[in-house]
């Protein structure tokens, strides 16, 4: 069995060969937002153009930069030159970028997005200096983009598994837990709860079977990040998984994703393959003693699937319905075995924690709420991407500064974060920080991450009426206050949209609301009125004008609705 | 294409066997059959039901639960289109109606000749580069009126590549 310093040397040797030897590396990022952009294609012109002109490169399909809005990008490290990246390159500008490129040395500098390493290019920033990467601190992503996440030495030779090491070797079970109780990390998947305390309740419930489960459905549309780090840096949430094991004292582990996501899986499903061989997983990980399991489990179109009860049904095989709580996770979950369960992010975070130790990480932040949030913003905003931001920084700072600011000089109106049950927030209301407390004072959640931004012409009825829809669509039918709830919020909101409101529909609505909020057995019921009542706090305006002057402010509310009604039968 | 309820029930069994997670449940049974077939026969519930020991009537329970099993085969091309509320400000409503209209749906299902099937989806994953498609499996994103015409354009003249 290899120990970690022979991994490592092998690891560092195979890296020299890659980054430093004497061919270029042409690095694309394939993650999902690079696919939709068209980079499988940019990957099969490039394979054919390199060996059309005989051109001797490494060629490696790499994550996500986080820079959606420059996607496909291409990065280019000749022997001795910076490593170059190219904007937006499309599989016809492939033959031109290689003459000029590869087999000569012009850049074209106006299709260059920035550069990383020595050297300097005309009129061309360094990569880190970008506004979109400026403001960044890439911990849970400071892999992604750059290595290929199929290639576990790549991982191992940018310092991963040392953290694990360190566990294993260096540390007990209840030291690590406390490393990440010291660093104030808090769960990223919603309810911002302590990790360290949570790992702490499993510790210490006896068993000889225990579960770790990573949650990685992430059915919060506008949010990207989990599929995101599956697909750019797989390793990171691995080695984070087993310390989490080691932690905990248990053995076993899944990986909970939404089937049909075919590189999240894929890429995870190949990560666990060369962890396996590698001896970081299995019995006897790196001669410490220490044995931890981990599968990938698939479940199918269930938003609700996520939160953490219904994640076990699912895993059982089961209608993805939430439990009764108590028992809590920690005493009888899976299986009724002693379980914890961490988003992606979460887990991701650890494996640096733990090699930089929880001060360190305690350090970045404010407050309460340390670290960074990885945010994903899309909709009417400039630069569109994936991007890790400290903690404390307003969301103003977000928007305008590495978002660009809203396009086509329009102004803001409002946003809408955490996903569906996170409602909106009003675009004047953006002064405030990113931290856990403050957004929630706000009544808004940092949830998920994802933060959808819409410009003025956008109608809050209609924006209000796409969350019922999509939260009516994905209530799991358990508990009536939240089935029948939905349905008949999203039928007043439908009604309203196109106008047709009857005398006492806004009351009618904070009734159900109220029902749903004390009536319902999981969050998706107790926060389902959120995007009603979000909207009409902020936009009265936008409401009344439907309800009572009989027209839509945008035009936006054009009847050209998707609703998909359906209720789990 | 159509199978003989018997290759059917073949496949299916096939499918069922060659699972290879760790962990075999009703639900990861389903995912395989329709993997396998593009959907789930009746005769597929009934393999699953025997294969998992369970009840014909757990394993239509779990199938009905999760928005994505279907029990039609499927059309020769899977369109899908998003509707989350990314793509929705930017531009989904029209993209949507744009694919009924070419392809004469009013909804979700087959078009008549078999040719596709149309999906909606909460989210595709790639809401920085709304409005997004999946079409046999190829993510599009920032898609056009103009752009879904001609794709379903040519799709309508070539077999499934
Ligand atoms: C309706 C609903 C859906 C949820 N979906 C997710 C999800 O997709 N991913 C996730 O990590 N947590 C989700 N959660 C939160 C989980 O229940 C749980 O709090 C979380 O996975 C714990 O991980 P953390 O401590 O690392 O945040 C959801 C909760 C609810 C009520
Ligand atoms: S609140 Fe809604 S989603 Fe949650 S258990 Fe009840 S019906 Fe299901
Ligand atoms: S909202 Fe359409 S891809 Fe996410």
């Amino acid at each position: 069995m290899a120990t970690y310093a022979e991994l490592k040397a092998k690891a560092d040797e195979r890296w020299q060969t890659l980054a430093h030897g004497d061919r270029a590396w042409v690095r694309v990022g394939t993650a999902i937002c690079g696919k939709a952009a068209g980079a499988s294609l940019v990957v099969e012109s490039l394979k054919a153009e390199l060996s059309r002109r005989g051109v001797q490169a490494h060629l490696s399909e790499v994550g996500c930069l986080g820079l959606c809005y420059a996607e496909p990008i291409v990065d280019i490290l000749k022997p001795g030159k910076p490593r170059v990246f190219f904007k937006n390159v499309t599989p016809d500008q492939v033959p031109e970028l290689v003459e000029s490129y590869l087999i000569h040395d012009n850049p074209k500098n106006d299709s260059v997005l920035g550069y990383l390493g020595e050297g300097s290019l005309d009129g061309v920033s360094p990569l880190d200096q970008l506004s979109t990467m400026k403001k960044q601190i890439r911990i849970a992503l400071r892999n992604a983009g750059h290595i290929d996440p199929l290639d576990i030495y790549q991982y191992i030779a940018n310092g991963g598994y040392a953290g694990l090491n360190k566990a294993l070797f260096e540390l007990k079970p209840q030291q690590v837990a406390e490393e990440v109780t010291k660093s104030g990390l808090r769960g990223r998947g919603g309810a911002a709860f302590p990790t360290g305390t949570k790992w702490s309740f499993l510790a210490r419930t006896p068993g000889t079977t225990k579960y770790m489960l990573c949650n990685c459905e992430e059915g919060d549309p506008g949010a990207y990040n989990d599929k995101g780090i599956l697909e750019s840096d797989p390793h990171t949430l691995i080695e984070g998984m087993i310390i989490g094991g080691y932690a905990t004292e248990s053995n076993y582990g899944y990986i909970f994703i939404r089937h049909g996501h075919e590189g999240p899986i894929e890429r995870t499903e190949k990560a666990l393959e060369q962890a396996y061989e590698a001896g970081l997983l299995g019995q006897n990980i790196l001669g410490s003693g220490f044995s931890f399991d981990i599968e990938v489990s698939l479940t199918g179109d269930s938003y609700v699937s996520g939160e953490e009860t219904a994640l076990m049904e699912s895993i059982e095989g089961k209608r993805a319905m939430p439990r009764y709580r108590p028992p809590f996770p920690a005493q009888s979950g899976l299986w009724g075995k002693p379980s914890n369960i961490n988003n992606v992010k979460t887990l991701a975070y650890v494996p640096e924690i733990i090699t930089r130790g929880g001060d360190w990480f305690a350090g970045i932040g404010v407050g309460r709420s340390k670290g960074t949030v990885i945010l994903c913003l899309s909709g009417n905003i400039t630069y569109p991407g994936m991007y890790e931001i400290p903690m404390g920084m307003t969301l103003r700072q977000v928007l305008e500064d590495v978002g660009g600011g809203v396009p086509n000089g329009k102004k803001l109106k409002l946003l809408q974060t955490g996903g569906p049950l996170g409602g909106v927030l009003s675009g004047d209301k953006i002064d405030i920080a990113l931290d856990f407390e403050q957004m929630a004072q706000a009544g808004a959640i940092l949830g998920s991450g994802g933060i959808i931004v819409a410009d003025e012409d956008t109608c809050a009825v209609d924006m209000a009426r796409v969350l019922v829809a999509f939260c009516q669509f994905e209530s799991c039918g358990k508990c009536f206050p939240c089935r029948l709830g939905m349905t008949h919020l999203l039928e007043v909101l439908e009604r309203i949209s196109n106008c047709q409101t009857r005398p006492g529909d806004m009351e009618l609505m904070q009734g159900i609301g109220r029902s749903m909020t004390l009536g319902s057995l999981c969050g998706h019921g107790q926060l389902g009125f959120n995007p009603v009542q979000s909207a009409f706090r902020y936009f009265a305006e936008d409401f009344e004008a439907h309800m009572k002057k009989g027209r839509c402010l945008t035009g936006q509310c054009t009847g050209l609705h998707i609703t998909p009604t359906r209720t789990r039968p | 294409m159509s199978y003989s309820s018997q290759a059917l029930r073949e496949q299916a069994r096939k499918a069922l066997h060659l699972q290879s997670h760790r962990t075999v449940t009703v639900l990861s049974s389903l995912l395989a059959v329709q993997d396998e077939l593009g959907y789930v026969p009746t005769e597929a519930i009934e393999e699953v039901a025997s294969f998992t020991d369970s009840t014909i009537n757990d394993v239509w329970g779990v199938a009905s639960f999760y928005t994505n099993f279907r029990f039609a085969a499927p059309g020769l091309h899977n369109l899908e289109v998003c509707w989350g509320p990314t793509c929705h400000l930017l531009g989904a409503p029209r993209i949507l109606q744009e694919a009924q209209h070419s392809l004469g749906l009013s909804g979700e299902g087959e078009t008549e000749d078999k040719r596709f099937t149309l999906r909606y989806n909460t989210c595709l994953g790639a809401c920085s580069q709304g409005p997004v498609i999946n079409i046999d499996h190829r993510l599009i994103g920032q898609v056009t009126v103009e752009r879904i015409r001609r794709i379903l354009t040519e799709l309508n003249g070539s077999p499934r590549s």
